[in-house]
């Protein structure tokens, strides 16, 4: 029987399903959120104190190397995939992803580039340059152990499973929107995330070649980044912020999206300005593209640049600020509901307006010449990216955890959850905008006591502590509410969009009828959609699974391999599984 | 039991708020407690930034309070409660759209425009007449200084006259490090390849702390530094003190003539030889460490790191991968007799 959901480890490493694969990675990225927090707790608890010697600079330097590594691309960015993967399809109408066995490749590339990365503490030489790896320090000459290695193969690696998702959904997007789900209908969620794909696709190519350059030049003594051949090492600053700034929006964009659903949801109320919010998005992604050498005031580059690029970098301010504000409307005059989800939105956007505000304090290369470098922007961009990104997808979990697994989190456990973490999320971060304004630069491992921080970092430390009673509560939430599961019907919190007309979980071939779409808010409007039945009129055909997406990845992880051991042998018999495995999963027949 | 009356405990909130925000509050009336602070500036460039600064708080806590008075507002007002009614189905409004557009871009002009201007003052200027040149080299882990038109060369101290304008040129020998003596001035990268400046003018005589700020490898939580910034009294002793070269070793002194002969033996390997890599005027000639023509002089050793006392520069002297973890200076297994010697004889380099 077509319809029935396969079961056993095999249908799972087969499994083209784009649920299926939206809670591998859901699982994947959560775990290594877990890694990442682990690591932060040892940082903090090294820093508790000045001068304290809980772990040693080669290990402080590796923890947060890993650190934000981590949580950028195997915590914050995954994460936003599972939504991509879950959501997506339901929201515009689609059986599945457009392709949905590179779809699968995605997912079995990370998770390996995810394994590859991580297996470097194994070896006791996890990366230690930083997650931006500045250049000259990472070159053969100043890092001469294969740390450097693991990063720069394992993010080209990661690289690939981020570009292959990112033409998989826009190509989902353009091409499987149901009957009448015309662009300016789309969810905002699915919009965000389209902006986001088109970030991805375009700026992981520009880390890719800097990444490249590095690799040759350590592998083969090529001199891209050798000053002493004529290079620059400016160049490779200028490539990794060329990405590293539309990676920021990548990381937030897809948070917007979800704020975007849960705030008209529980405050019973369309969202607000929901073309502006729209174009805001669209805009921010472009101008995101012009702003990197923020990044890089510190550098030197002249009054024209630095006038310049705090202009653009000031201009992101207005379509984020009109995001703001048209949230905050949306709430306005409306029925508010204070779920777990609800609590999370509106936190986002009390938090991520911090980190808006000191954004713009550093936009300001004068004032940046100060903060840049200090605990001032690890406070500024834990606002954005925990109190932002964080924030959003913890939103996302306790909205669509419904959907995905047919019952609701525990209310009462998701709002301890809520309030520790925005209490300790808080004691973390805020004292940190104070210990890098009275002189705490980041990246140290030791810092002097007559530096006079010792009492500020404390108060970091238990906050961080804290935040991990938080995220123990959220464990505990996730099991107990599995036990207490009581089924959640298709639409739990009575939302707007397509997700919620059918079953929770939805069946295999998520609608049994195509549905056809006459507004912005299908389910919220009287003929909003057509009737979706429970059942098909006609048995429908779903595409069995394959095992070629995995087998490719794992040639993949070979030639990665052979890289990281400077082993020709091992890196040609990658390339060649690679190729073998492409050529079966180009000729499988599919239709079985 | 007596209802607390409000007003009473919300003073009390804020006395309570006052405690905890007292030591930042000191911050602006005594730097001592944050000798490394921002927010106490000492040069006329750290004061442009610091008055920028103050400017964009400003503005920024304008807007704070707003949106976070809304979003306050917004979450107690429109709370849903038994019985309240379905709310209006509004879609939006132009008008409040554009307002809310406008309103920020006119508040960053009133950021933009002073930033731009403190950009051009600090950066975009003539260098003033009279500077003085200091050549910054940035080593793994700690710094040289030297001033080209007096030849001399230092490390990890920099003394300056008050009140004269200096000039920083600076480069790196190998990683990228970052200048950054927050009271005197905002950060600026040293890259080699590259030379990169900065230009104030301190105010006042006082040990100003500074350290790097871009990442630069082990060590760069210790790579450290201090600038002594002097009455140009002062200063120009210490210039005299240093172009009379340092004292000669008293060579009736057998500790010191040990030491003496402690630093100049070449040892097995080489590299483990102090004057490889170490310069002491009419001893040595190295360049990849510090120059010792004076280090007795110097209030700190190891980058910044310990006091130049002799138990500290025993320890630094037995011990440098343990103060000062990936050190370039190698372990050589002196003797404890070697290593008096080599104190008594350094702290004569005065």
């Amino acid at each position: 029987m077509a319809n029935a959901a396969p079961t056993g480890l095999w249908s799972w490493l087969t499994t083209t399903d784009h649920k299926r694969i939206g809670i591998l990675y859901g699982a994947t990225a959560f775990l290594f959120f877990l890694i990442g927090g682990l690591e932060a707790l040892l940082l903090r608890w090294q820093l508790g104190s000045p001068e304290s010697t809980v772990i040693g600079a080669e290990a402080y330097n590796q923890l947060f190397t890993m650190h934000g590594t981590t949580m950028v691309f195997l915590a914050i960015m995954p994460f936003s995939a599972a939504f991509f993967n879950y959501v997506i399809p339901l929201q515009i109408g689609a059986r599945d992803v457009a392709f949905p066995r590179l779809n699968a490749f995605s997912y079995w590339v990370f998770l390996l580039g995810g394994l590859f990365l991580n297996a470097s503490f194994l070896v006791g030489a996890a990366p230690d340059g930083g997650w931006f790896g500045y250049l000259n320090l990472t070159s053969r000459q100043f890092s001469p152990g294969m740390n450097i290695d693991f990063w720069v193969i394992g993010l080209q690696v990661l690289g690939i499973a981020s570009l292959a998702a990112g033409f998989n959904f826009i190509t989902t997007i353009i091409n499987l929107r149901a009957p009448g789900m015309t662009l300016l209908r789309m969810p905002v969620f699915t919009w965000m995330s389209f902006v986001t794909q088109f970030l991805i696709i375009t700026a992981f190519p520009v880390i890719t070649i800097g990444l490249v350059f590095l690799m040759f030049d350590r592998t083969f003594g090529t001199t891209f980044y050798s000053v002493a051949a004529g290079g620059d090492l400016l160049l490779w600053q200028h490539l990794f912020w060329l990405f590293g700034h539309p990676e920021v929006y990548i990381l937030i964009l897809p948070s917007m999206g979800i704020v975007s659903e849960v705030l008209p949801t529980f405050s019973r109320k369309p969202l607000f300005g929901y073309v502006v919010i729209v174009y805001s998005g669209v805009l921010i992604g472009l101008v995101g593209w012009g702003v990197w050498a923020h990044h890089m005031f510190s550098t030197g580059l002249g009054p024209i640049a630095d006038s310049v690029f705090a202009a653009s970098t000031m201009l992101i301010a207005v379509p984020t600020g009109v995001k703001i504000f048209n949230w905050i409307a949306t709430m306005w005059g409306g029925r508010i509901e204070f779920k777990t989800p609800m609590l999370f939105a509106v936190g986002f956007i009390a938090m991520f307006t911090i980190g808006g505000l000191s954004g713009v304090m550093h936009s300001s290369p004068p004032a940046d010449l100060q903060q840049t470098d200090t605990y001032f922007v690890v406070a500024h961009f834990h606002y954005v990216l925990v109190g932002g990104a964080i924030f959003g997808l913890f939103a996302g979990m306790y909205y669509w955890w419904p959907k995905v697994f047919g019952h609701a989190l525990n209310d009462r456990l998701g709002k301890w959850h809520f309030w520790l973490f925005m209490i300790g999320f808080n004691l973390t971060f805020f004292p940190m905008h104070l210990s890098g304004l009275l002189g705490m630069p980041r990246r140290v491992y030791t810092y002097g006591d007559e530096l006079g921080l010792g009492w500020l970092n404390a108060m970091s430390t238990w906050g961080s502590l804290i935040q991990g009673l938080a995220i123990l509560c959220f464990l505990w939430n996730i099991w107990h509410s599995r036990r207490t599961a009581t089924p959640a019907g298709k639409n739990p919190w009575g939302a707007a969009t397509l997700e919620w007309a059918v079953s929770s979980p939805p069946p295999v071939y998520n609608f049994s009828v195509l549905p056809k779409v006459a507004n912005r808010l299908p389910l919220w409007t009287r003929n909003g959609v057509n009737e979706i039945p429970d059942e098909p009129p006609a048995p429908i055909h779903v595409p069995g699974g394959s095992i070629w997406p995995l087998c490719t990845a794992v040639g993949i992880l070979i030639l990665g391999t052979g890289g990281l051991l400077h082993s020709i042998p091992v890196a040609i018999i990658g390339a060649l599984a690679t190729a073998v495995f492409i050529y079966l999963w180009a000729f499988e027949p599919f239709e079985v | 039991m007596v209802p607390k009356p409000r007003g009473r405990s919300l003073a009390r909130a804020v006395a309570a708020l006052l405690a905890v925000l007292a030591p930042v509050v000191l911050v602006a009336c005594n730097g001592d407690p944050y000798p490394q602070s921002s927010l106490h500036p000492a040069s006329d460039s750290a004061d442009h930034i610091d008055g920028l600064f103050r400017q964009i708080v400003f503005w920024a806590a304008i807007v704070f309070v707003i949106v976070e008075g809304l979003i306050l507002y917004a979450v107690i007002k429109f709370r849903a409660r038994p019985g309240s009614p379905d709310p209006r189905q509004i879609h939006g409004n132009t008008t409040a759209e554009l307002a809310w557009t406008l309103a920020p871009a006119v508040i960053l002009v009133f950021i933009a425009v002073p930033t731009i201007k403190t950009i051009f003052a600090m950066d975009g200027r003539a260098v003033p007449e009279g500077a003085l040149e200091v050549e910054v080299i940035g080593h793994q882990w700690w710094w040289e200084f030297r001033y080209p038109s007096l030849n001399i060369t230092t490390a990890n101290e920099m003394h300056l006259p008050a009140d004269r304008p200096v000039r920083l040129t600076m480069t790196s020998v190998d990683v990228i490090h970052a200048f950054w003596v927050p009271r005197l001035m905002g950060k600026r990268d040293m890259i080699m390849g590259r030379n990169t400046r900065l230009v104030f003018t301190p105010d006042s005589v006082a040990t100003y702390m500074g350290q790097c700020a871009e990442f630069c490898g082990t060590s760069h939580a210790n790579m450290r530094f201090r600038v002594m910034v002097n009455t140009a009294g002062d200063f120009d002793a210490w210039v005299a003190r240093h172009h009379a070269g340092p004292v000669a070793a008293d060579t009736t002194d057998t500790l010191i003539a040990a030491g003496e002969a402690s630093f100049r033996r070449i040892r097995q390997p080489a590299s483990n030889s102090c004057i490889v890599c170490h310069a002491i005027q009419g001893v040595s000639a190295g360049v990849l460490g510090p120059n010792l023509s004076h280090v007795g002089s110097r209030t700190t050793i190891a980058g910044g790191l310990l006091p130049n006392d002799s138990a500290s520069m025993a320890r630094w002297l037995g011990d440098p991968l343990g103060v000062k973890p990936g050190s370039l200076m190698p372990q050589i297994g002196l003797t404890n007799e070697e290593i008096a010697a080599l104190v008594a004889y350094l702290h004569g380099k005065q």
